[in-house]
């Protein structure tokens, strides 16, 4: 990232011919993975993509990449890709494939929709998801569109506990999400004349500088830093941030809901609170003040295992900077008390006046409202087709659709039980389930073998595609799509700089020559991809230009999205009146939805279920409490292991320990060590972390190693070092929403060459899996 | 821009305050030279963390280039700044000459100026 710019070489464009290449400047969504959409300038030569740079001109990154777009060309051009689609051949998880063409793939997959259709009903296909990037929208629109089924998830991921409860809760609070706003809705960035620079950003569940998560640049943060912003980190452990931070709070996992409370209280009782906004724009106050009096700093010391002084200090210091943001991640709904933590958290933003003032939280929507991601296509869906959701009708939330997936973990026992019918089928766009999202993933291996009929979408050959597909379609990769980006703003376009690699299509083609096959009577009007992308930037009053003017314009912020108190000029509400789009028209500090519900109004402390506050006995055998998924600089979740230059710099899963506790055990560092507890055990190489509580160990998500066989028993060594093994499925907040994944607990010993005769994934797939979990 | 000749040594200078070892200089190092698994024209080296008697935690990263780094003379002479300048995720790489880069370096502590 460099301030001056050389302006010949580095022009406003969207393609020009500099020399021998073709220069494309657009940005970059899929794949690979990422949360974010950076600008890039694709140099391309008769049709092949030679060289990748950051675009200096792209306000949302200007000029800076991380690995995985620097490393593009090792990915795009890896002779590892699917390149074709495949048919399998021999038993599922023999990993035997039958090269076919495109037709006969959709011949497959058209004659398989017609017989369940006929014999069971299309509710009986049911679509997973990833997480969130360019293949969210695709999927679901197949799923309700074409295929017209309501059943679409995300991939196992126990109680929707990836940024649905922190969205949920701001939705019911206060009708839209909430960003922290360092800049970046603004085309002139730091040069706005309305935005200030946040005088403190309370980093809280989460180390941006790696995840990048939730459409926001980590290193946003280090720009903040670099011109006198403060930070408060709130993580179980030492991050390069907590280390510069002014203050580190080192929050025992599973506990921030009481974390916040206490600053709640804090904030209250010192009268911290921002008068004008509370009175005049909110609703319930007076009962939060009744219930944080449950949290006083003493009390929430011994749930945290925080020191009382550092609450208070860290509390008052950030209601009293004029502006301050919060900065949330995936800790935050990775714990049964997420929603709970997430109100409280938002309920923080509210009281101290935070909530869309610049350099605060400001309200975001997608730009021009041009994004509808998982929940597209919903309104193909009948209302008596609705009520076949799997699950959904046992949570109100969901039931509301505030969430457009069914709920998972009722998904796992719907594949468990058939009941309330037998999955006939399930497509598989961008997710990889049993490697990385699904908790107790050895569970979900188990239950997934039982769907007769699966289609994977993806672009490598994956454990769970081996595991369970019949079909597999290789997937473009971003720089061979046209396609767009609404997440936030700017809106910005997709636009192929490559030609296709082999035989691979984009989802967005796969959308549409499915859609032709199975419902005609929706998709026939598109000739071809443009058309159809001009279709959705164009709807329900959306742009009024098309496609190709967006290529041309590259990047097209929203002034709706960097117009700061939104609330004060009515442009929230429909009836375009003051005040938030919530029942009374104000902030909700109660929540008369969540009473309707059936749920507490008011947020509170959850103890994990497992944990030395109610599980002490089980901590005599497992000692520590465990986190997981802490992210890699290169890979992003069980993505790119196939890559040699992300292998250099990840080359093992890690698990980190603080070395005192370590060397109890006898462990040092670089030892293969197991991770292990009821449900299962998993092996990593221990890293010292100093700054880690002793009590507390952190392992990594996502590993498997397509360097090791595919076929079963060895299936990618998929289980071997999957932390998943130790989590949980079926076990969340009241609400539904968050599980434990980064609150459980393990015991960790040494490997040795007794204790690792058989494999974990010789376990999984050949000895019905772990005793504990055959029970 | 140019490069070194005679009358003008280059270098880089390097806000090491903020810099968070996210590999970016090293795989871009990388591409450009096109560099094999375990070779690196620059490489982030790591002090701490360690905790001072103060209670603050001291953690350092400080890229270093390596003998293989030729400050991008082939990116240098099309008009373009170093790999690692240009794509770092903390914006804290400079590229230019070095009496230029030593004035840059008065303004602010913790900065590292590297001849090449």
């Amino acid at each position: 990232m460099s301030e001056e710019l050389n302006k010949e070489l580095y022009r406003t464009e969207s393609r020009w011919q500099e020399g021998e290449y073709t220069v494309t400047r657009t940005s970059v969504w899929t794949a690979p993975g990422c949360h974010n959409g950076c600008g890039v300038l694709l140099y391309s030569k008769n049709g092949k993509l030679e060289k990748i740079e950051g675009d200096p001109n792209a306000p949302f990154n200007r000029g800076r990449l991380c690995l995985r777009c620097i490393n593009m060309i090792e990915q795009v051009y890896s002779s590892e890709r699917l390149k074709w689609p495949l048919k399998r051949v021999g038993e599922k998880g023999e990993n035997k494939w039958q090269r076919i063409t495109w037709d006969e793939a959709y011949d497959i997959i058209e004659n398989k929709y017609n017989e369940i259709k006929d014999n069971h009903g299309v509710e009986s296909i049911v679509s997973l998801v990833g997480t969130g990037r360019n293949s969210m929208w695709q999927p679901a629109v197949i799923t309700r569109a074409i295929f017209g089924s309501p059943n679409l998830s995300f991939g196992f991921l126990s109680g929707d506990s990836c940024y649905q409860p922190r969205m949920t809760a701001n939705l019911i609070k206060l009708g839209d999400c909430v960003i922290s706003d360092c800049s970046q809705a603004h085309p002139l960035r730091e040069k706005n004349p309305e935005w200030e620079k946040p005088e403190v950003i309370v980093v809280w569940g989460n180390n941006p500088l790696v995840s990048n998560g939730d459409g926001f640049i980590g290193h946003w943060l280090v720009d903040m830093m670099r011109l006198g912003t403060k930070l408060i980190v709130i993580d179980p452990a030492l991050t390069w941030l907590a280390a510069k931070a002014d203050i580190w709070l080192r929050v025992r996992p599973g506990s921030d809901a009481a974390l916040a409370m206490a600053f709640l209280n804090v904030i209250i009782n010192e009268d911290l609170y921002d008068h004008d906004f509370v009175e005049t724009w909110t609703y319930g106050f007076d009962d939060l003040v009744e219930r944080v009096q449950e949290y006083s700093p003493e009390k929430v010391a011994d749930i945290t295992w925080i020191p009382k002084e550092q609450i208070i200090e860290a509390a008052r210091m950030y209601a009293k900077a004029k502006p301050a943001a919060i900065q949330w991640g995936l800790a935050v709904d990775m714990q049964m008390a997420a929603m709970e933590a997430s109100s409280a958290i938002t309920d923080l933003m509210a009281m101290t006046g935070n909530i869309d003032v610049p350099g605060g939280n400001i309200i975001q929507r997608y730009a021009y409202n041009r994004s509808k991601k998982y929940g597209s296509a919903i309104e193909y869906i009948s209302e008596e087709m609705l009520l076949k959701r799997i699950g959904t009708y046992e949570s109100p939330i969901h039931e509301s659709g505030y969430t457009p997936f069914i709920p998972p973990d009722k998904l796992l026992e719907c594949l468990e039980t058939g009941r309330p019918y037998p999955v006939q089928m399930l497509w598989l766009q961008g997710t990889n389930p049993i490697a990385n999202m699904a908790g107790e993933a050895p569970r979900v291996y188990a239950a997934m073998k039982k769907v007769p009929f699966c289609v994977a979408v993806d672009l490598f050959m994956t454990p769970s595609a081996v595991a369970f597909a019949d079909v597999i379609l290789p997937a473009a990769m971003s720089v061979e799509r046209d396609s767009f980006r609404a997440w936030w703003t700017p809106l910005r376009s997709i636009t192929k700089g490559a030609e296709l690699y082999e035989q691979c299509k984009s989802d967005e083609e796969i959308v549409l020559d499915l859609g032709k096959r199975i419902r005609p009577d929706r998709f026939s009007q598109y000739n071809n991809i443009k058309e159809y992308l001009d279709q959705l930037l164009q709807e329900d009053g959306g742009v009024d230009y098309d496609f190709d003017t967006l290529v041309e314009k590259v990047n097209d912020f929203w002034d709706w999205d960097y117009t700061y108190k939104k609330y004060e000029k009515g442009m929230l509400r429909k009836d375009e009146q003051p005040g938030f789009v919530t029942p009374t028209g104000l902030y909700e500090f109660t929540s008369p939805l969540f009473d309707v519900w059936g749920f507490d109004m008011l947020p509170k402390h959850i103890e994990p279920v497992e944990g030395p506050y109610t599980t002490p006995e089980l901590m005599r055998e497992y000692p520590f409490v465990l986190t997981t998924g802490n992210r890699l600089w290169g890979c992003f979740h069980s993505e790119h292991r196939q890559m040699p230059t992300m292998r250099e710099v990840h080359p093992d899963p890690m698990m980190d320990i603080n070395p005192k506790a370590a060397d109890k055990l006898g462990i040092n560092e670089g030892d293969w060590v197991w991770l292990e507890n009821r449900r299962g055990r998993c092996k990593q190489k221990a890293r010292f972390n100093v700054g880690l509580d002793p009590r507390v160990v952190r392992g990594e998500h996502g590993w498997w190693f397509p360097e090791k066989e595919g076929a079963e028993p060895t299936l990618f060594g998929v289980f071997d070092s999957n932390i998943n093994n130790l989590t949980t499925m079926g076990v969340h907040g009241p609400t539904h929403y968050g599980a434990p994944y980064k609150s459980t607990i393990c015991k960790v010993y040494k490997v040795t060459e007794e204790n690792d005769r058989v494999s974990p994934t010789e376990i999984v797939t050949r000895r019905g899996g772990f005793s504990y979990a055959k029970k | 821009m140019q490069k070194n000749d005679d009358a003008v040594r280059y270098g880089l200078l390097i806000d090491y305050e903020f810099c968070t070892n996210c590999h970016t200089c090293e795989v871009a190092c990388k591409k450009e030279l096109g560099l094999k698994s375990g070779e690196y024209g620059i490489k982030v080296l790591e002090d701490g963390p360690r905790q001072n008697g103060d209670g603050k935690w001291e953690w350092s990263y400080l890229p270093v280039p390596t003998s293989l780094c030729d400050l991008c003379e082939k990116r240098v002479a099309e008009g373009r700044k170093p790999t690692c300048v240009h794509h770092c995720q903390s914006g804290i790489m400079y590229y230019g000459p070095v009496e230029e880069l030593v004035k840059k370096m008065a303004d602010k502590p913790k900065m590292v100026l590297y001849s090449k």
